[in-house]
């Protein structure tokens, strides 16, 4: 989405914000849909016993939700965090280790939530 | 050299507080918010996925005073964040951008926030009551 002038010069902050504001919108956009189906399947299940939440998290399509869910979620929530961490953190090293913290626990917690519903889904002994 | 004595851009605290500010900071607070929300999302489907046992204590957690309390506050802000966001996206096509949208939309944010959290909450707490009446 760069203008051509812009891409020849090269020049700009560092050279990948088009992108990041553009998934950053992809992911808000899906995550309309996505947060409203959640709110919902969470009001459903309140009050639930044990056994009635696992049964709904390891059926096909909630379980399809809630991956979605979470690759979404743990997206955008890696690049708000880092427009922050970018506005208040000023020191160069801090700002990349901070960043880069913050995706590799926006990456842990998101497959540690996929597998967890894939262990309901597919099925492991309790 | 004089820099000490050339006028200053007013500071933070200086300014009158206004709605569209005020919903610009409480976006990206939404946002935080949400974020340790999430963490709690993760949580609660691996202690689903462990057992009974793990389960029951997240169980207990959120059951608990404190754990309602962030459960509300996060309903809250998940609802700020998801209407204030749809404000954002339409400003971002180019529309609502002069003054007297952004005021209206302001305000409509602020209210449907308001409403789907009660109205989740209601429909919530009903759900509970079924759910716990059907237990029996």
């Amino acid at each position: 989405m760069r203008s051509p002038l812009g891409r020849a010069i090269g020049l700009g902050s560092a050279k990948e914000g088009v992108e990041h504001w553009v998934v950053q919108r992809v992911t808000a956009i899906a995550l309309v849909p996505l947060a409203l189906w959640f709110v919902a399947a969470m009001i459903q299940l309140t009050g639930a016993d044990f056994d009635t939440v696992q049964e709904w998290a390891g059926q096909p399509l909630p379980a399809i939700g809630l991956i979605l869910l979470l690759i979404a979620t743990f997206y955008h929530a890696a690049l708000g965090l880092q427009v922050i961490i970018e506005d208040y953190v000023h020191g160069e090293l801090a700002r990349l280790g901070l960043v880069i913290l913050v995706r590799l626990a926006c990456i842990s917690l998101a497959v540690a939530g996929i597998v967890a519903v894939l262990a309901m889904a597919l099925g492991t002994p309790d | 050299m004089r820099s000490a004595e050339r006028p200053l851009s007013p500071h933070l605290q200086i300014y009158r507080w206004q709605l569209t500010s005020v919903m610009s900071i409480l976006h990206r607070a939404a946002g935080l918010a949400l974020c340790a929300g999430s963490v709690l999302l993760v949580v609660w489907l691996v202690a689903a996925a462990l057992g009974p046992e793990a389960y029951r204590g997240v169980q207990n957690f959120l059951g608990s005073g404190i754990g309602v309390a962030l459960l509300l506050g996060w309903t809250a802000a998940l609802f700020y964040h998801l209407c204030n966001g749809i404000r954002h996206l339409t400003w971002d096509t180019g529309h609502a951008l002069d003054l007297r949208s952004t005021y209206i939309g302001g305000w409509v944010v602020v209210l449907a926030t308001a409403i789907l959290t009660a109205a989740a909450w209601a429909a919530g707490i009903s759900h509970w009551v079924f759910n716990f009446a059907s237990g029996f």
